[in-house]
């Protein structure tokens, strides 16, 4: 049956949620804007204590079906947990909220690919009673979207079997943390054939105070500038035989199981993208109503278009935007918990996201006028903020031809 | 809980409803676009589907409850078939459903299970009025009350079937508010103009009526002595035209999304072109991402939220430009052979500008 009720462990989520996003996230968010680099550790500690106690947050919830009081199993609704969360978080400040403490893309990476051992292993770190940080290393200066172009190496070396990694890696979010603070890891994408291409790739999981691996430089960017965003470099970073997640053969017969493993965490991750877009885009309209309501413009729902003012009719259509979005990415994660595969929804609402938040921080600032364009308010960082979504985890455009070649039947090769 | 999955009776009801859309509506749709004409045959097929009997309740001589999230999923799925055919068939409901939703219980046992048991035929309502900045809410259309009498006057267009309907409800400023007044047809005063032609939709029969001084019993006011809140009414006809919308949209889409598959061009096929699978990959996107949209204020209104009002508004507003976007998108990927009547896109086309100007000719 369809439905639109938001169940209540979600509502009391957001309950909770909110008071975080506007006693720790709001204040502070001009600060960290201010002071780049600089890690919200009050944000952080408090999130990890609660995160402990509750279990909330895992990135990939697994849990198994609860059961009612008749004993009938009752809907899973984990990753619907989760991208309310990230909404919330990140209507409260999307920065700090990629501070948060947590397995990150690096513990959705491990379990995406690896065996039950591996998820074991190396997601215990994340419950622990110090906060720790997982990132994941794909792109490199020359491969950014065609990750398959990717030129770090691992080679096994037999005698102490381990595989040694080579390589440099740029844009990793969050992976300085990631190595020096706390007991974290960071997923690296490696080619362990580089005349294999898509086959050759695999993760390998290189553990925090690992000799080999340094972080050499934080980028400055245009927003979210809370979170880190590292180049890394490897110089005969050994890690393991057991850090390899997935085979280590590279078949003939064009097995890209490890390229499709990073895909398969995408239609994970990308609608939680799109979360937190929604709730930079949802921060702003709401600032925005509040604004113009103080200057005496209310909105007059139902009127035909033909008879309302500009800003009425911006505001109107920004409403469908964000609350279009919104239900996409629910959609998406929806299919998620029930197990359906959702490659197509995870980017419509990648897509609908990056783009209804970059259309809502522009917009709102045009209609403040100076006023908006001035750091006397936070739209103008939330403008900064809001661009990253429609980046990462897939531009766009890369998004737009996954939805392209679903819809059409195209392989890869026949819609490049 | 959040679900995106109808029910099993919503699927067997969507399976039915698309196989005449496919089989009868869609094979008939170009002709009747042409000699303006829907064959009655065709249409009483589509009344036997039950859509409009099956939100009826049994009391009323139906055999359902209404739903708004069912008439949601049909009533996409048989415009996706044909607009105009969609609108002939659920003329009827027109007049029913406000009638269910907001009229007294006399009024529901004096006309639903009348026309419920029946063959199809047209009861229609009279909304629409032809000025620029046309608004539901603020008619030009009067009703004043005189006695035991309402008095209604003023002029309408769009209105379906007016000619053969033995009934109507004409909407009418009584008091400022917009009120439902039954009227049967033929009373003096009434005035049946010449069938309008329009941009499209012009298989569907729609007139002007002018009402001049027309007199009807002040127990016609539907809803009875005290009236009824207009706001659910408007919700609904906002509702029906958005999931219409999504029904000519889809169609668009899917139309283009063939034929760029089967054109060739410069030795590969268009739609292996960026260009052209972009704009199809943000049509797939705007039609499911408003479907959401539509669902769930479908939803509310079933559910009673008083945020119904608003969130079918939002709804419309993004279906009718959904519509138009999509539609004109069909258009353009088409190139030359879209401007070509033989091809169902600029037919399409020209549906896609209704939804947003014409709130009054649908209802579920």
């Amino acid at each position: 049956m369809i439905e639109f009720e938001e169940p209540k462990p979600i509502s009391q989520q957001s309950f909770v949620l909110k008071t975080v996003a506007e006693n720790m996230m709001r204040p502070v968010s001009r600060y960290f804007d201010e002071h780049e680099h600089e890690i919200p550790w009050d944000y952080i500690n408090f999130m990890h204590m609660a995160m402990r106690a509750t279990g909330a947050g895992s990135l990939a919830p697994k849990e198994a079906p609860k059961k009612d009081a008749e004993g009938k199993e009752r809907p899973r609704i984990g990753y619907q947990m989760l991208a309310f969360m990230l909404e919330m978080l990140s209507w409260g400040d999307v920065g700090i909220y990629l501070c948060t403490p947590g397995g990150g893309l690096g513990a959705a990476a491990v379990q995406a690919n690896g065996t039950p051992e591996q998820n074991a292993k190396f997601l215990a770190r994340f419950g622990e009673e110090k906060p720790a940080f997982g990132a994941m290393a794909m792109t490199e200066s020359q491969a950014g979207s065609d990750t398959s172009a990717i030129r770090t190496t691992a080679v096994l070396e037999k005698e102490n079997n381990q595989w040694v990694l080579n390589g440099e890696k740029i844009f990793v979010t969050g992976g300085q943390k990631s190595l020096l603070e706390g007991n974290g890891l960071i997923v690296v994408w490696a080619t362990i054939d580089p005349s294999a291409g898509r086959a050759g790739m695999r993760p390998f999981v290189v553990e925090s105070g690992t000799p080999g691996i340094k972080v050499t430089k934080l980028e400055h960017k245009m927003g979210i500038r809370a979170s880190d965003t590292a180049s890394l470099v490897l110089q005969d970073c050994r890690v393991p035989y057991e850090n390899i997640l997935g085979s280590p053969e590279v078949n003939q017969e064009k097995n890209t199981s490890g390229f499709k493993g990073a895909m398969a965490t995408f239609d994970a991750t990308r609608p939680l993208i799109g979360a937190t877009a929604v709730g930079v885009a949802r921060a702003t309209l709401e600032l925005l109503k509040e604004l113009l309501e103080k200057e005496g413009i209310t909105i007059r729902y139902g009127l035909p278009r033909q008879k309302l003012t500009s800003i009425e009719r911006d505001i109107i259509d920004m409403e469908v935007m964000l609350r279009s979005a919104w239900l996409l990415v629910i959609k998406a994660v929806w299919m998620a918990d029930n197990r359906k595969s959702n490659p197509l929804e995870a980017s419509m609402a990648k897509v609908r996201g990056g783009d209804v938040v970059t259309k809502i921080t522009q917009k709102a600032i045009e209609i403040m006028g100076p006023l908006g364009y001035s750091q006397d308010l936070l739209l103008e960082k939330w403008f900064r903020d809001a661009k990253i979504s429609d980046i990462y985890e897939g531009t766009g455009q890369i998004n737009r031809l996954i939805v392209a070649r679903n819809i059409l039947g195209y392989s890869g090769r026949e819609l490049r | 809980m959040y679900s995106f999955e109808p029910t099993d009776e919503q699927k067997m009801l969507i399976e039915t409803v698309a196989r005449y859309a496919q089989s009868n509506l869609r094979p008939a749709a170009h002709d009747a676009d042409e000699e303006c004409q829907i064959p009655l045959n065709l249409i009483k097929k589509g009344w036997e589907l039950g859509v409009l009997q099956a939100s009826i309740p049994e009391t009323y001589g139906g055999f359902g409850e209404h739903s708004s999230i069912t008439g949601v999923l049909a009533s996409e799925e048989m415009a996706w078939g044909d607009l105009a055919g969609t609108l002939a068939v659920m003329t009827p409901g027109l007049f029913a459903i406000p009638i269910l939703l907001s009229g007294s219980e006399e009024q529901k046992n004096d006309y639903l299970p009348h026309i419920v048991e029946g063959d199809w035929s047209p009861y229609t309502a009279a909304t629409i009025e032809q000025y620029y900045d046309y608004d539901p809410n603020q008619l030009r259309t009067t009703a004043v009350l005189d006695g035991d009498y309402f008095i209604i006057t003023g002029e309408k267009f769009y209105v379906p079937y007016a000619n053969e309907a033995k009934s109507m409800i004409v909407y009418a400023s009584f008091n400022g508010q917009t009120q439902g007044f039954i009227v049967q047809n033929g009373l003096l005063g009434i005035n049946i103009g010449e069938r309008q032609k329009l941009l499209g939709i012009n298989a569907f029969p729609v007139f002007p009526v002018k009402f001049s001084e027309v007199r009807i019993p002040s127990a016609n006011r539907l809803g009875g002595v005290n009236g009824h809140d207009f706001s659910l009414i408007l919700s609904s006809y906002w509702i029906a035209a958005s999931a219409m919308a999504l029904g000519v949209s889809k169609a668009a889409m899917e139309y283009a999304l063939e034929y760029a598959k089967d054109r060739d061009v410069f030795g590969i096929k268009v739609a292996q072109k960026q260009s052209i699978a972009f704009m199809l990959a943000e049509m797939a996107t705007e039609i499911e991402a408003i479907r959401t949209l539509v669902w769930e204020s479908a939803w509310m209104l079933d559910k009673g939220k008083k945020e119904a009002y608003k969130e079918a508004y939002l709804a419309f507003t993004g279906a009718a430009d959904m519509a138009m976007m999509v539609t004109d998108r069909a258009v353009q990927i088409l190139g030359g052979h879209g401007y070509i009547r033989e091809h169902p896109v600029e037919k399409w086309m020209r549906e896609g500008r209704s939804f947003s100007l014409l709130v009054g000719i649908s209802i579920i």
